[in-house]
């Protein structure tokens, strides 16, 4: 029998950076953020174990859990707007994009893609300027083709500011989808394509039996990648609608819910007891999301080798 | 070679200039004045901090503010991280309590300078006992109406006094059609809380008197004078601009100093901005009361203070900088710099600003109060004065009646503040 092996130290030294600073970055204040989450405040302020009892604050007390589910609500509807919107749009984006016959295919591929890299800051005040009823140019614009009727203060109704948050959202992120589809057309073989025009299978019947069907596993990873960017989003609701997400918390999302209560806001103290228990509440719902994910979908996915 | 040579003499005078000017500063302290008011930027740069540096050699102050709403979430943060400056703009009473209980300002009852302003003004700045104070009480602020004086005189309104001739007044503006009767959006919320609410309702709740019951919980929030006030601002409604609904603060104050609005809800601070960019004639009018006679009450809150951060490197020059702050010096030129902020130091300060000058005036006729829901009873979840923001955008916004909105407050306030609770 061979001797056994030396221990390979070079695996260890090259994957050393890596793990040293994505525990350090990542890993550590995250166990942090969980720990603090099993304390608490006792009458004399000083912090005492308290088990889960912050958990059973937040999903036991009215006001705290009418919040948490408002915030959890609105974030749903925020994540399916993007899965409805975003996804398909940057889905069929990409598809026209990647058809031969465009012409100027890398303006339009460029100028969707730069509203990706503009901070929240600018887009999030760019939009409240165009929608403002006061100076913006929506109404404006409604009026030229005589649908004045129309318009309405949308940022600052109840029933469509969320969705109308959304919507600037979807706006600004279209792009990833679509550059990741892009991507993924671009790399199925051009024998293929062939094959399956020989076989008669052409325009729109080609792009849902031959081309979807390759590019399932990027439609996935966006899938994912949408619902943690949802999830953990912030930005673009406290830039438009401020740290109380009005009207009325309609526009309260996870992310806005926890800034207010770790960091506090105006005359309510911080409280970082019930802040690391709404962000290990939301830390959960993500891996909840991701592992189902990973095992009931990722793993049914069938890849193609070419 | 030549490009090396010159290379490496650009790089030592870079790295020889900050050597040197350090040297020649080497004794200079800096102090560094944390604030919300970045509105103020210019006037502590041009004229406060040059007038102290000028009688103090040696002290160098910077003024580092922060956005408004940014300001406690990042002050708590430095505070607790130790990067925090030597001087802590003090919002008045729990905020700052909390960060001295958390002995992160120092106690300055001490300072020679506090005999210059009476309890009422260091009020916000103290424990419940009122046995120590820890910051320096710079200004307060004062709730009213400015008004378009050129489209009050256009279209023959008088100004109002009672709140019958407040209405009449905008049914006026209204009818003619030239003006938005009154520039307030409820986007940004606290704008229909703080110049709305806070500003209209120490009519209604008698000011202190009111103020008092409620924090000794003998008056609920669903008590017809605290009530009352919803009712009225429910009305406004119909009086504000189109899609008042997503109006931010700066859109309401664009609208007014443009001239499209007539009346404007106000605080007084607004008094500098409008100043240099209204092109047109301000008055100003308090809070019209129900009958001619009734006594008139105004918010007079006291807003901004300023304390020394428990950490600080430069105790003895910090303290040096507040004895400053506490001087009438200082007071009659932050009060001139800042028409608007109104001096509490016990010396009387001559104001120059025609608008400021009619808001202080009213010191001597109306009762003062301050912000009904600052002291003691925003202590604890939900927050009283974040409630307060939503109720009184609801209320306007007329998704909420009145009555809800005062029950959901009240309810609110007695399921963690003892005095309230259900007996």
């Amino acid at each position: 029998m061979a001797e056994r092996r030396a221990f390979r130290w070079h695996i260890a030294v090259f994957l050393a950076p890596a793990v040293l600073v994505y525990s350090a970055l990542m890993i550590v204040p995250l166990f942090g953020t969980l720990n603090l989450s099993l304390f608490n405040l006792d009458a004399t302020k000083t912090r005492v174990f308290v088990g889960l009892a912050n958990f059973a604050t937040l999903f036991g007390d009215p006001r705290w859990s009418d919040a948490f589910w408002n915030a959890l609500g609105n974030n749903l509807w925020f994540f399916v707007v993007h899965m409805l919107v975003q996804n398909p749009v940057g889905i069929l984006l990409a598809a026209i994009l990647s058809s031969p016959r465009l012409r100027m295919a890398a303006f339009y591929r460029t100028a969707i893609f730069i509203p990706t890299i503009l901070s929240f800051v600018i887009v999030g005040f760019v939009w409240k300027l165009i929608l403002s009823p006061i100076w913006g140019i929506a109404p404006g614009m409604l009026d030229m083709v005589g649908l004045k009727s129309l318009f309405a203060p949308w940022l600052g109704k109840e029933e469509y500011a969320l969705t109308t948050l959304a919507l600037i959202s979807v706006w600004q992120f279209v792009g990833i989808p679509m550059m990741l589809i892009y991507a993924a057309l671009l790399s199925i073989p051009d024998e293929v394509i062939e094959a399956a025009e020989m076989d008669g299978v052409t325009g729109w019947s080609q792009f849902l039996k031959i081309k979807l069907p390759l590019i399932l596993p990027s439609i996935g990873i966006i899938s994912i990648l949408t619902f943690v960017g949802n999830f953990n989003a912030f930005d673009l609701i406290y830039v438009s609608q401020g740290a109380l997400a009005g009207p009325n918390f309609s526009t309260d999302i996870l992310g806005t819910f926890l800034y207010r209560t770790f960091f506090g806001f105006q005359l309510q103290l911080g409280d970082p007891h019930m802040g690391a228990t709404i962000a290990s509440a939301m830390f959960f719902i993500i891996l909840v999301g991701v592992c189902f994910y990973l095992f009931a979908i990722q793993t049914r996915l069938r890849r193609y080798q070419f | 070679m030549k490009t090396t040579l010159r290379f490496a003499l650009l790089a030592s005078t870079l790295l020889a200039a900050p050597l040197l000017s350090g040297a020649a500063h080497a004794e200079d302290v800096t102090l560094t004045i944390e604030s919300w008011r970045n509105d103020d930027l210019t006037i502590w740069q041009d004229t406060l901090i040059p007038a102290f540096e000028a009688a103090n050699p040696g002290i160098k102050v910077v003024f580092a503010p922060t956005a408004p709403a940014e300001y406690n979430a990042i002050l708590n943060s430095k505070l607790d991280a130790g990067s925090a400056g030597d001087l802590i703009t003090c919002r008045p009473f729990d905020a700052s309590l909390e960060l001295y209980n958390k002995g992160q300002i120092s106690d300055l009852t001490g300072l020679a300078a506090m005999a210059n302003f009476s309890d009422v003004a260091k009020s916000a700045w103290q424990t419940d006992d009122g046995a120590a104070t820890f910051c320096v009480p710079m200004a307060s602020v004062i709730h009213g109406f400015i008004y378009n004086a050129d489209a009050f005189a256009e279209l023959g309104i008088e100004v109002p006094k009672t709140e019958a001739e407040f209405f009449a007044a905008l049914d006026k503006i209204k009818a003619d059609g030239t003006y938005i009767p009154m520039a307030m959006g409820t986007n940004d919320q606290w704008e229909a809380a703080t110049m709305g609410y806070q500003n209209i309702g120490p009519n209604y709740w008698k000011g202190e008197e009111g103020r008092k019951a409620l924090i000794a919980g003998t008056q609920k929030l669903t008590d017809e004078g605290w009530v009352a006030p919803y009712r009225t601002l429910a009305k406004w409604k119909d009086y504000l601009g189109d899609g008042f609904e997503a109006q931010t603060y700066p859109d309401s104050q664009n609208l007014f100093t443009l001239g499209r609005a007539a009346i404007y809800p106000a605080g007084s601070w607004e008094i500098a901005g409008f100043n240099t960019q209204a092109g047109f004639k301000m008055g100003a009018f308090p809070p019209p009361v129900q009958a001619e006679g009734d006594t008139c009450y105004i918010s007079d809150h006291t807003d901004i203070a300023l304390g020394m951060n428990a950490k600080s490197a430069h105790p003895e020059e910090t303290k040096k900088f507040l004895e400053w702050v506490g001087s009438p010096e200082f007071a009659a030129l932050y009060a001139n710099a800042l028409p608007g902020f109104f001096s509490l130091n016990a010396t009387a300060v001559e104001m120059q600003d025609p608008l400021a000058k009619e808001f202080v005036i009213w010191r001597e006729t109306c009762q003062p109060t301050i912000r009904s829901t600052y002291q003691i009873l925003s202590r604890g979840t939900p927050n009283l004065e974040n409630e307060t923001w939503n109720a009184s955008a609801n209320v306007i916004r007329g998704t909420e009646t009145p009555e809800d909105a005062a029950k959901r407050l009240q309810d609110g306030l007695a399921s963690w503040y003892e005095p309230q609770k259900a007996k």
